[in-house]
């Protein structure tokens, strides 16, 4: 028998054979959207319309009507957009066509794929892939080959090839989902995003992360990437030898890639394994398909004290239920930490009943259903303890009637082996099932668009903001600026390495670039730890601090106080933030008076301790200057002073 | 067609639009793909293979080292990509046993559409199957009858073709129908509508215009609920009039019913482009709920009377603009060359320079019925108010009211085919017969702007 629980220090995911494939995302930082003139900001306020939209489902060339897309459609649901004045305009909301291919998207990412030594197209179309959950007004997404092959280095050395290089547009962003509605800001329809696809090549989970995390390097030394949440999102395509390809959708964090790379890996491992288990015990399709009938229940469950059934039944909904038979036991079988295979059978019976959840009898006796019930139940299904497992689902009639033809149908698909889907990761890493994958061909020509030819004259223009690959680029952070190598390589991490180079351009002569590195790494990393509000402080508020310690207005010592400042009062302005810390530079006769006054305190102290008198005078020192001066120059005058003292005593 | 576009070095070597290929460029890319025809001109001869992940790309000819044929005549050409889903019509639910019977009638419009995928052209999917394929909740409303008399692009309309959709929609009428679509390119929609109702002054059903502002190959197509709507209005409204239904706003919310001689297309893309000018629109329509709502009296009732059709056409009309500093020559061009009506769309009230007044004067002596409308659109004609108007209206203008340019040109050409006396046309252009003229405009009728 089966083991129940996952033991994840039994489990080498590497043993597996397993195969994965990364999609990164990212969005460039261009003037405006990919087909329109609109700017690529996001915007929650401000004017805006409403529009009400449906969407209906249309064939792909191969003349394959996409199942999800028609469900949702027979579902009636509807779209409800909300679509900011300033950002933007009828070519988002689907009322007037594309305008021409964004040049300036293309030329990014022609650069990146110089960079990758990826083979540039001639000429780029623009398709259409359709894309029926409301996230394109249109119901397709505009997504255009660029580029294909090439290669990337990760830092264990490894090559990881390249599949291809798109352009495409970004979807609206979802706000809620209530009733028959899906509202969506349309804001970020549009967003040019390059798309980097990976050969299957990746064989670990580590390999996974250091994949995602080098190209996402490569991106960010273009200089023209967004940054933030939701900027760079990551899809894996995984599969284990005997598995299939499996579809893993909007990995926004790069530290949770490894976990879901392993928990899928291990999804996939355990289906086999219940396959393996229900061939053994000869469960067969035409077994289940002849002995897994829908009883209605609901009669039978009237007096039950199960909060659950009770509301259904006051409802006038129905309880139905399935015999899975030969299944006992198997339904809570973990297929990813606490993910058991029926949390999969759960998964599908919401997708396609739209109910709230199933229980099953390996969870009972439980939820209010007596134990007397759960035998009630196994006989009213023809099925025995111990033998067969079931299935309710309490709702409306037809919800829970689709809902267990759903799971039988999986139960089905499960001896054939894993089904092809795609799915959804949840915080934890672990993934739920969302949709059966697309058909290949889904994709169509916009004809709206005309092709853009690749002129050597655009390749020229890439050829100039083509980005360092990263290893090139640690090398020459190191060499360059003296910073240390471990600083150099936080920094190529660190979304802001061009905010690094920018002040660096500017500053270097009188602030130090490891100053400025560490400010920006470590500092601010330490800050978040604290739970600083970080995410308040920009670009903006980090140069200002930049150039006031640049211009002797302030010190580096008070730094960290002022971008916890910034960070609490986004909006002031740094000459009233240092101000108000009282954080402004003392000027050296400042520094003397208050040395003086310290020293004329410990004057005996000096006379005894001599030199060795310094450290604790700097420290008295220092605790009353608190940041508002260099530690070298009041060293200075520290020792100056000292000295003095012992010249005049002698 | 291939061989501007370089195809020519495929056909040398054997290969044909739609085989597998495999073409090596000179940097040593390798693709393998399909073999697309172009659907655009390019400067520089270039191949389109689309990549087995569906994207297309272009290959320029002059670096292809080598390239051929892995599969000859690759089978998934032939699906037709983004055409509307074939589905089971919806769960549940018994079709009506007894239903009103209408007519769909295709001139080009696309209701339903296939793309090609050879050409990448779309091309209209028109028998009564693919319509009820494509839009199956048509059948829970209505039986039809599909039929695809012409397909022509909208611009291309003229008024021979009015008079052959109009003795179309006769015969269906006469055997006794209970409404006519027509589904129509939306450019001219307006002037084909406005030309039926002429034609139709008496008569017992609906004549429903629709069409799509969104190609039907794309999922949010505007098509599908249009035509729903006007399944509705042809199967369901209370009235028998000439009329274009098409989005009321953006959303799917509700679609407008317009009539024939007040609709204009006020925008060139939006959803809602179509709008009822100088009056209100004849009713709403929701297709969920499948509701009709009127909002103001219809002209004629359902059923209330048989059909009188009179449809004849003038070719020999003009639609003039006039703007600064027009020359004279052009009226006397349209004069010297036969024309009989001018409908011109003046400044403001009704006005045009003092250079056109002769050669005006010499067209209306020519007995050329000259029609004044105006180029604000919305508003009525007065051309009493300034010394300008009087002397127009001295020669013999005709003042067109507050008709609509486009439905003053139509109704000359209309008047003129159907009538010999040149007094009697006059009179006819100053009289309302279906709706054209509307003697009272209420604040209602003018559009709020949204600042
Ligand atoms: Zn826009």
């Amino acid at each position: 028998m089966i083991q129940k629980k996952i033991d994840l220090s039994k489990i080498d995911v590497t043993k597996l054979g397993l195969k994965v494939g990364l999609e990164i995302h990212q969005q460039l930082d261009t003037t405006h959207k990919l087909f329109c003139e609109c700017p690529t900001k996001l915007v929650d306020k401000g004017e805006a319309e409403w529009v009400v939209r449906q969407l209906r489902p249309t064939r792909s060339e191969l003349g394959e009507v996409d199942i999800a897309a028609l469900f949702e459609w027979r579902k009636g649901r509807l779209y409800k957009y909300f679509a900011p004045l300033s950002s933007s305009c009828l070519v988002e909301g689907d009322e007037e066509p594309p305008h021409e291919l964004n040049a300036e998207a293309v030329k990014i990412g022609i650069a990146v794929a110089l960079a990758l030594n990826s083979k540039i197209v001639d000429e780029v179309y623009v398709m259409r892939k359709i894309v029926i959950d409301g996230s394109n007004t249109t119901g397709f997404q505009r997504t255009a080959v660029i580029a294909l092959g090439g290669s990337i280095k990760i830092p264990s050395g490894k090559v990881i090839g390249i599949q291809s290089i798109a352009i495409e547009e970004d979807a609206a962003r979802k706000l809620r989902e209530e009733g028959r509605y899906i509202e969506y800001n349309i804001d970020r329809l549009g967003i040019p995003l390059i798309e980097i696809s990976t050969d299957p090549d990746i064989n670990s989970p580590e390999e996974a992360y250091e994949t995602a995390l080098t190209i996402g390097q490569l991106l960010r030394l273009t200089h023209k990437v967004k940054r933030g949440i939701g900027t760079i999102r990551q899809d894996l395509n995984i599969s284990i030898a005997g598995g299939v390809k499996t579809e893993i959708k909007g990995v926004q964090q790069l530290e949770l890639l490894p976990k879901v790379v392993t928990y899928e890996a291990i999804r996939q491992y355990r289906l086999l394994e219940i396959m393996k288990e229900m061939k053994k015990r000869g469960i067969t399709e035409d077994l289940v398909r002849r002995e897994a009938k829908i009883t209605d229940i609901t009669s039978m469950m009237s007096s039950s004290k199960s909060r659950i059934i009770k509301r259904t039944i006051s409802r006038k909904g129905s309880i139905l239920g399935v015999k899975l038979p030969k299944m006992h036991g198997l339904l809570s079988v973990e297929v990813q930490p606490g993910r058991r295979f029926g949390t999969e059978l759960a998964d599908y019976a919401r997708f396609w009943g739209g109910v709230g959840g199933i229980i099953h009898s390996d969870e009972l006796p439980g939820y209010g259903i007596s134990s007397e019930e759960v035998d009630r139940i196994y006989d009213a299904l023809n099925a025995v303890k111990g033998v067969d497992a079931f299935v309710i689902v309490a709702d409306d009639y037809i919800k829970a009637k689709k809902a267990l033809e759903a799971i039988i149908d999986r139960v089905v698909n499960a001896i054939k082996g894993i089904p092809r889907e795609t799915r959804a990761v949840l915080p934890d890493g672990t993934t739920k099932y969302m949709r059966p994958q697309p058909g290949a061909a889904r994709m169509y020509p916009e004809t709206d668009i005309p092709p853009l030819e690749v002129t050597s004259r655009l390749i020229d223009e890439a050829k100039k903001i083509k980005p360092p690959l990263p290893h090139e680029k640690l090398n020459e952070l190191v060499s360059k600026y003296n910073l240390s190598t471990e600083l150099a390589k936080q920094l190529l991490r660190d979304v802001r390495i061009d905010l690094f180079e920018k002040l660096v351009e500017t500053y270097r002569s009188r602030v130090s670039p490891t100053f400025i590195a560490s400010l920006i790494t470590s500092t601010l990393r330490a800050l978040t730890r604290e739970g600083v509000p970080t995410h308040n402080i920009t670009d903006q508020h980090i140069e200002e601090i930049i150039s006031a310690i640049a211009s002797g207005r302030t010190t580096k010592e008070a730094a960290e106080d002022l971008l916890r400042f910034f960070a609490k009062n986004p909006e002031s302005k740094i000459d009233d933030a240092i101000k108000q810390l009282g954080l402004g530079a003392l000027s050296k006769e400042e520094i003397i008076e208050i040395v003086e006054e310290i020293i004329g305190e410990m004057k005996d102290e000096i006379k005894q301790a001599r030199e060795k008198a310094f450290k604790k005078i700097m420290g008295r020192v220092m605790s009353k200057i608190r940041g508002r001066a260099d530690g070298r120059l009041v060293a200075e005058i520290v020792k100056e002073k000292i000295n003095k003292i012992l010249a005049d005593s002698q | 067609m291939y061989s501007e576009h370089g195809y020519e070095l495929l056909s040398s070597k054997g290969i044909k639009i739609g085989d597998r290929v495999r073409v090596k460029r000179k940097d040593g890319l390798v693709v393998e793909g399909i073999l697309l025809p172009r659907y655009s001109i390019s400067k520089k001869p270039t191949i389109v293979v689309k990549l087995d992940s569906g994207y297309n790309i272009g290959i320029r000819v002059d670096t292809i080292v080598d390239i051929k044929i892995v599969k000859k005549e690759e089978v998934s050409l032939k699906g037709e990509a983004g055409s509307p889903a074939v589905m089971p019509l919806i769960e549940k639910t018994e079709l009506p046993a007894k239903k009103p019977l209408v007519a769909i009638i295709g001139t080009g419009g696309t209701i339903a559409s296939k793309i090609e995928y050879e050409t990448g052209a779309v091309k209209p999917a028109f028998s009564s199957e693919e319509i009820l394929e494509a839009v199956p909740e048509v059948g829970y409303i209505a039986d039809i009858h599909a039929e695809s008399i012409m397909n022509i692009l909208s611009e291309n309309m003229n008024p021979e073709y009015w008079e052959q959709i109009g003795r179309i929609v006769a015969k269906y009428i006469e055997s006794g129908i209970d409404g006519v679509i027509i589904a129509h390119g939306t450019d001219t929609m307006g002037y084909t509508a406005a030309a039926l109702s002429f034609a139709f002054q008496k008569l017992p059903v609906p004549v429903v215009f629709v069409g799509s502002q969104r190609s039907s190959d794309r999922p949010s197509s505007d098509s599908a609920l249009n035509l729903v709507a006007a399944t509705l209005v042809a199967a369901k409204a209370p009235f028998a009039e000439v009329v274009v239904v098409m989005h009321g706003e953006p959303s799917d919310s509700y679609m407008l019913v317009h009539r024939g001689t007040r609709v204009r297309k006020m925008h060139t893309s939006r959803r809602d482009a179509f709008q009822t000018i100088n009056d209100i629109p004849l009713a709403k329509v929701y297709p969920f709920e499948q509701k009709i709502e009127l909002l103001k009296e219809p002209l004629r009732k359902r059923r209330e009377e048989e059909l009188e059709a009179k449809i004849k056409f003038e070719k020999k009309v003009a639609l003039v603009k006039f703007y600064p500093g027009m020359e004279p020559e052009i009226i006397d061009f349209l004069v010297d060359r036969g024309y009989r009506g001018i409908v011109i769309e003046g400044t403001g009230l009704g006005h045009v320079g003092d250079q056109l007044i002769e050669p005006l004067r010499r067209a209306i002596e020519n007995d050329v019925v000259v029609v004044m409308t105006s180029q604000t659109i919305f508003g009525r004609i007065n051309m009493n108010v300034y010394s300008t108007g009087r002397k127009l209206l001295s020669i013999g203008v005709i003042p067109g009211e507050d008709m609509l340019p486009e439905t003053a040109y139509v109704k000359l050409s209309w008047v003129l085919a159907n009538t010999e006396d040149k007094k009697d046309a006059e009179n006819l252009m100053q009289r309302n017969l279906v709706g054209e003229i509307n003697r009272r405009h209420t604040y209602t009728v003018y559009p709020r702007w949204l600042y």
